[in-house]
């Protein structure tokens, strides 16, 4: 009896199909890649069912967590024209480095007088200080209000459009904290802004 | 898995001498493994939801003379207290006992559809829609907040506003022990 012999396969296969869907696939999330932002507020936020997409563009989030108040711009000119402002304001000056280092850093939570200390920090140190949020009260001179209101002066003059305004609050934040920073947009005549939540299964009916 | 090139070349047994031909198959082993490695360092670093949100608008309150009166009798008020939970009253505070109640199917929506279609029955048609009333105690927290709002786009009310607690709807919530 003949010994059955097993053919030889050669192990290589043709990858040029796989890799042209690697690579389509490759290209499609660098097209579409946003980096994460690092959001110094844990702020966890409550479901709704409304969906509501946010605008990308010309937006100013205001993140709560732990009664700390984090603000944040999407325009970076914007951001850094603010801070001249606000040192102008506050009678510090900024170096154009710590100028640099804020219109790069996308979320923060730091009152005027240590701002700059802030900016000073190198990454090991960034990566253990607590943010102690922005003071909000409820006169019309605390430091949110201004931010806000030189934001939107400085957006006006670069882009001449009027910010948006969006709240990210944790959901297990007291009503206070929110009231407070509700009450600052609404001094500043901004009465509509949006609320995000993560997405819930819409309730049947 | 690299390939030999076994084609030899050279010379032919017709003494012709050829150009070697070289194999057009490429090894894309290694291009392949980076090319997947890159997908899924994009694939973790991107945010591919986009954050979704629900609109709010507060009302203008420099402008006095845009603020109607409320009919206490379409009115409904909601209190927000604390542990999500919720306490609701028609029409002018004091006046009906208010209910605890909490949120979902059979909570303050149960409560929000019955009393939407009461008012419809009892008042003449254009002033026949409910106004809520959202008062959130100091206790409350936001998402007992934003599921309060949530409730409103889902009963399909139309007016509803977010209105300052009063001492008195304090003592209620505190009454019931949900402050």
């Amino acid at each position: 009896m003949p010994r059955v012999k097993v053919a030889r396969k050669s192990t290589a296969i043709d990858m040029t199909a796989m890799c042209d869907v690697a690579f389509l696939l490759l290209t499609f999330f660098i097209l579409t890649a946003k980096p994460k932002v690092e959001d110094p507020s844990k702020a966890e936020v409550p479901p709704s069912t409304k969906m509501m997409p946010v605008g990308d563009a010309n937006m100013v989030t205001l993140s709560i967590g732990q009664g700390r108040v984090f603000f944040s711009v999407t325009e970076q000119d914007v951001r850094v024209a603010a801070l001249k402002e606000m040192g102008t304001k506050y009678g510090v000056t900024f170096t154009p480095e710590e100028q640099q280092r804020f219109g790069l850093t996308q979320v923060f939570g730091v009152p005027m007088k240590n701002l700059k200390g802030f900016l000073d920090m190198d990454k090991d140190e960034l990566k253990k200080y607590q943010q102690p949020g922005i003071p909000v009260d409820t006169t019309n001179n605390n430091e949110l209000s201004n931010w806000i209101l030189l934001s939107r002066q400085s957006d006006k003059a670069l882009h001449d459009k009027d910010l948006d305004f969006s709240i990210k609050g944790d959901k297990n934040e007291e009503y206070p904290t929110i009231s407070a920073v509700i009450g600052v947009l609404e001094k500043q005549k901004k009465f509509k802004f949006n609320l995000i939540t993560t997405l819930k299964a819409a309730p049947k009916k | 898995m690299a390939e030999l090139d076994t084609s030899g070349g050279g010379k032919h047994k017709d003494g012709k001498v050829r150009s070697k031909k070289a194999s057009t198959r490429v090894d894309l082993t290694a291009m392949v493994d980076l090319a997947f490695l890159l997908i899924t360092f994009f694939m973790y670093t991107t945010t591919l939801q986009k954050p979704k949100a629900m609109d709010l608008v507060m009302p203008d309150n420099s402008i006095k003379t845009s603020q109607l009166p409320i009919a206490a009798s379409r009115s409904m008020t909601i209190l927000l207290g604390s542990h999500n939970k919720v306490e609701w009253y028609m029409g002018e505070p004091g006046k009906s006992a208010p209910t605890v109640d909490g949120f979902g199917k059979d909570g303050i929506r149960k409560a929000l559809i019955e009393n939407e279609k009461k008012v419809a029955d009892t008042h003449a048609a254009p002033d026949n829609t409910m106004e809520v009333v959202i008062k959130p105690s100091d206790k409350s927290n936001y998402e007992t907040l934003v599921a309060a709002l949530d409730e409103m786009s889902i009963t399909n009310v139309k007016i509803y506003a977010i209105v300052k607690i009063t001492p008195m709807e304090v003592d209620d919530l505190k009454k019931n022990n949900i402050y």
